[in-house]
C-alpha cells in the first residue's frame, strides 16, 4: 500500500520530471550533440589554446602561460589589422545604410517598376560573393579595367589608377565594393521598416503644419530607429569579420595596407600553423565585437528614453 | 500668399478616372533619374560579366571595353568544364548545401519544438546558453574545429585516439557536420512556434499521437513559412561559404564552386575568359533560385531583422 503523499513528493522532484520529459531531451539531443562539440567544446579549447605555443608541425606543444596575450600588445602587423579593420568598417556600414536608407524612401513611392529597381539593388547579394569579389578585381584592374576608362572618358582623371595596389586606394577600392555588395540588404530591411510607420503619424505631422523635411527628421527617423540600430549592430558585427573580398582582391596589401583582422587570424592559423596566437588574435576580436556590441545597444538605450 | 506647406488633398487617381495628375508625375522625374543612374551602377557590372563571357580573351582585353560581343564564343565556358573539375566542384556545392540545408531544418526544429513548447528541467538554461553562442565570432571556433576534423577518430585513417591521418579534414563529412545545426535558426523557429496555439498540440495528443507525431505532423506544417524562410538562406549561405572550405579542403576534387573559382584566381590570374564564365555558371542557380523564392526571401529577411 503506498501512501497519497508519496507520489505528490515524487511528482516535484527533478528526477521525476526528467523521467516525465523524456521525449524532450531526445528531440534536443542530436543538435546539441554536434553544438557541445563544435561550439561549446571549441570555444573552451580556443581559450586553451591561447595558452600554449600549438604549432601543427611540432610535436610539443608547451604551456606559454600569458606570451601570445603579451606577444599582441607589441605586434605592429595586429594593431595595423585592427586600424584596417576599423577604417573599413567606419567608412562601409555607415555608407550602406544611408544608401540603403535613401533607396528604400525612394522606392516606398508610387512609381513605375519598382519590383524590378528593387531587383536590380538586390542582385549583388544573391550573388556569391565569391563572384562579386571577382568581378570587382576586374572592374579596378590598372590596365584595363572598366572603372578606370569611365573615369578616364569622362576626364576625371588623367591617368588610369593602380586601384587595387595603390598604398592610399586599396583599401577605399574595398569599401567601395563592399558598399556596392551590401546596400540591396540594407535598402530590403529599411523597406521593411517603412512599411510598419503609421500613415497616421504622417497626417497627424501634416496637421500640424510639418514639411515634407521636418516629417521626415520628425516623424519617419525616429520610426526607424529599431531597424537602424539592427542594420547597425549586423553591418558592424559582419563588417569586424570583413574577409572574402581581401582574400580575392588584394590578399591583404599592398604593404599591410588592407591586412583585416580575420585575414590576419587567416594567415597566423594556416599559413605560419601558429594556433596559439592565432586564437589570441580571434579572441581579440572577439572581445571588439562585444565591445562594439555593448557601446551601440547603449546608444540605443539613451536614444529612445 | 505665399505658398502653402500643406498640400491639397489628392484623391486617388482611380477616383479621378484619369491618370495620376502631371504635378505629381513631373514630381517624380527626379526619383526615377537617381533610381536609373542608381540601376545602371548596380546593373552594369553583372552586363558586362555576362557580355564578356562570351568574348575571345582578345575583346575582353579590348581598350574602349566592348560591351556588345564581336565574335561571340563559347571557348570561356568549354575551357571551364573542360579544364577544371568545373563540374564536380558544382555537384560539390549542392550537395553540401543540400546536406547542410536538410540537417539543419531537421536539428533547428526539433530543438526549438522543445524550446518553445516543452517544460523540462534544464530547459532555459541550455536556451540561454545556445542563445549566448551567438556573439561569438565564428572564427573563434574556426580554429578548434580544425583540430577537432584533424583528430576525429576512426575517420580519414584516424585510430581510436584521432591519431595517424587526417580525421575529416578534406572530406563532406568536415563540409556538413559543424554546419548541421545554428543557435540563430533554432531561434528564429522558436519565435515562430511560440506563436502557434498549444491547443493544436493538445487535441492530438489526446488522441493518441506520439511526440514525435505531433511535431511532424502538426508542428511541421503549420510552421511551413518560417521554414521555407530559414531553408533558402541556409542553403544559399552554405553554398556561397568560403572561409570554412578554404581552410579543410586542399583536394581539388572536392572543392566547392566559390573555393574552386578563388584558387583559380590565385593559380593563373590570365585566363580571365574561363574565370568569368565560371563566375556566371556560379551566379545562375543564386539567381534562380532568388526569382523562384523572392517572396520568402524577402519575408525572411523582413523575419530574422524585424521580429528578432
Amino acid at each position: 500500500m503506498r501512501s497519497s503523499a508519496a507520489p505528490r513528493i515524487r511528482q516535484n522532484s527533478v528526477w521525476f520530471r526528467v523521467r516525465k520529459e523524456k521525449s524532450a531531451y531526445l528531440f534536443l539531443a542530436p543538435g546539441l550533440i554536434i553544438f557541445s562539440l563544435f561550439t561549446v567544446f571549441a570555444l573552451l579549447f580556443a581559450f586553451y589554446l591561447t595558452f600554449h605555443e600549438w604549432s601543427i608541425i611540432e610535436p610539443e606543444k608547451p604551456f606559454v602561460g600569458f606570451d601570445n596575450y603579451a606577444r599582441l600588445a607589441g605586434d605592429e602587423t595586429f594593431l595595423r589589422s585592427v586600424l584596417n579593420t576599423f577604417y573599413f568598417t567606419g567608412a562601409s556600414v555607415p555608407l550602406g545604410m544611408i544608401i540603403g536608407l535613401g533607396l528604400a524612401l525612394l522606392l516606398n513611392q508610387a512609381i513605375r517598376a519598382r519590383g524590378l529597381f528593387r531587383a536590380i539593388f538586390f542582385l549583388p547579394q544573391v550573388t556569391p560573393f565569391v563572384v562579386v569579389a571577382i568581378i570587382w578585381k576586374w572592374l579596378y584592374n590598372g590596365d584595363f579595367g572598366l572603372i578606370n576608362y569611365y573615369l578616364l572618358e569622362a576626364g576625371i582623371i588623367r591617368e588610369p589608377l593602380l586601384w587595387l595596389s595603390d598604398q592610399n586606394l586599396a583599401m577605399p577600392a574595398v569599401v567601395l565594393m563592399s558598399v556596392w555588395a551590401s546596400v540591396g540588404f540594407s535598402m530590403v530591411i529599411y523597406l521593411a521598416g517603412l512599411q510598419g510607420v503609421p500613415e497616421e503619424l504622417h497626417e497627424a505631422a501634416k496637421v500640424d503644419g510639418a514639411n515634407a523635411f521636418q516629417r521626415f527628421f520628425n516623424v519617419t527617423i525616429p520610426q526607424l530607429a529599431p531597424t537602424t540600430l539592427f542594420l547597425a549592430v549586423m553591418g558592424v558585427i559582419g563588417s569586424l569579420q570583413v574577409f572574402t573580398q581581401i582574400f580575392i582582391m588584394t590578399r591583404g596589401g599592398p604593404v599591410e595596407r588592407t591586412t583585416t583582422m580575420v585575414y590576419y587570424i587567416y594567415q597566423a592559423a594556416f599559413k605560419f600553423f601558429d594556433m596559439g596566437y592565432a586564437s589570441t588574435l580571434a579572441f581579440a576580436l572577439f572581445a571588439i565585437t562585444l565591445v562594439f556590441t555593448i557601446i551601440q545597444l547603449r546608444i540605443n538605450r539613451k536614444v529612445t528614453d | 500668399m505665399a505658398v502653402t506647406l500643406v498640400e491639397p488633398e489628392l484623391k486617388p487617381a482611380s477616383a479621378q478616372g484619369r491618370k495620376p495628375s502631371l504635378r505629381r508625375r513631373v514630381a517624380h522625374l527626379p526619383i526615377y533619374v537617381v533610381l536609373i543612374i542608381g540601376g545602371v551602377i548596380f546593373a552594369a557590372p553583372f552586363a558586362w560579366l555576362i557580355s564578356a563571357s562570351f568574348q575571345t580573351s582578345g575583346d575582353i582585353f579590348s581598350w574602349p571595353p566592348k560591351w556588345i560581343p564581336e565574335n561571340p564564343t563559347f571557348d570561356g565556358y568549354i575551357s571551364f568544364f573542360t579544364e577544371t573539375n568545373a563540374a564536380q566542384w558544382f555537384l560539390n556545392s549542392t550537395f553540401v548545401a543540400g546536406s547542410v540545408t536538410f540537417l539543419q531544418l531537421f536539428f533547428n526544429s526539433l530543438a526549438a519544438f522543445v524550446f518553445a513548447k516543452r517544460k523540462f528541467p534544464g530547459r532555459d538554461i541550455i536556451f540561454i546558453l545556445v542563445l549566448a553562442t551567438m556573439m561569438v565570432p565564428p572564427q573563434v571556433t574556426m580554429i578548434p574545429n580544425y583540430l577537432i576534423l584533424q583528430h576525429f577518430p576512426l575517420f580519414g585513417g584516424n585510430d581510436l585516439l584521432g591519431q595517424g591521418g587526417h580525421g575529416m579534414l578534406d572530406s563532406y563529412w568536415g563540409l556538413i557536420l559543424p554546419g548541421a545545426v545554428s543557435a540563430f535558426g533554432i531561434f528564429l523557429l522558436r519565435q515562430f512556434m511560440m506563436g502557434i496555439p498549444d491547443e493544436l498540440l493538445d487535441a492530438a495528443r489526446i488522441d493518441g499521437a506520439s511526440e514525435f507525431k505531433v511535431y511532424l505532423r502538426i508542428m511541421l506544417p503549420l510552421s511551413r513559412p518560417v521554414l521555407a524562410a530559414t531553408a533558402i538562406f541556409t542553403f544559399m549561405s552554405a553554398w556561397e561559404d568560403f572561409l570554412w572550405p578554404l581552410i579543410i579542403l586542399s583536394d581539388e576534387s572536392k572543392f566547392t564552386a566559390p573555393l574552386g573559382l578563388a584558387m583559380f584566381v590565385q593559380k593563373n590570374q590570365t585566363d580571365w575568359g574561363l574565370l568569368l564564365a565560371g563566375s556566371v555558371i556560379a551566379t545562375l542557380p543564386m539567381v534562380i533560385i532568388f526569382i523562384i523564392f523572392q517572396r520568402q526571401f524577402i519575408q525572411g529577411i523582413a523575419m530574422s531583422g524585424l521580429k528578432g
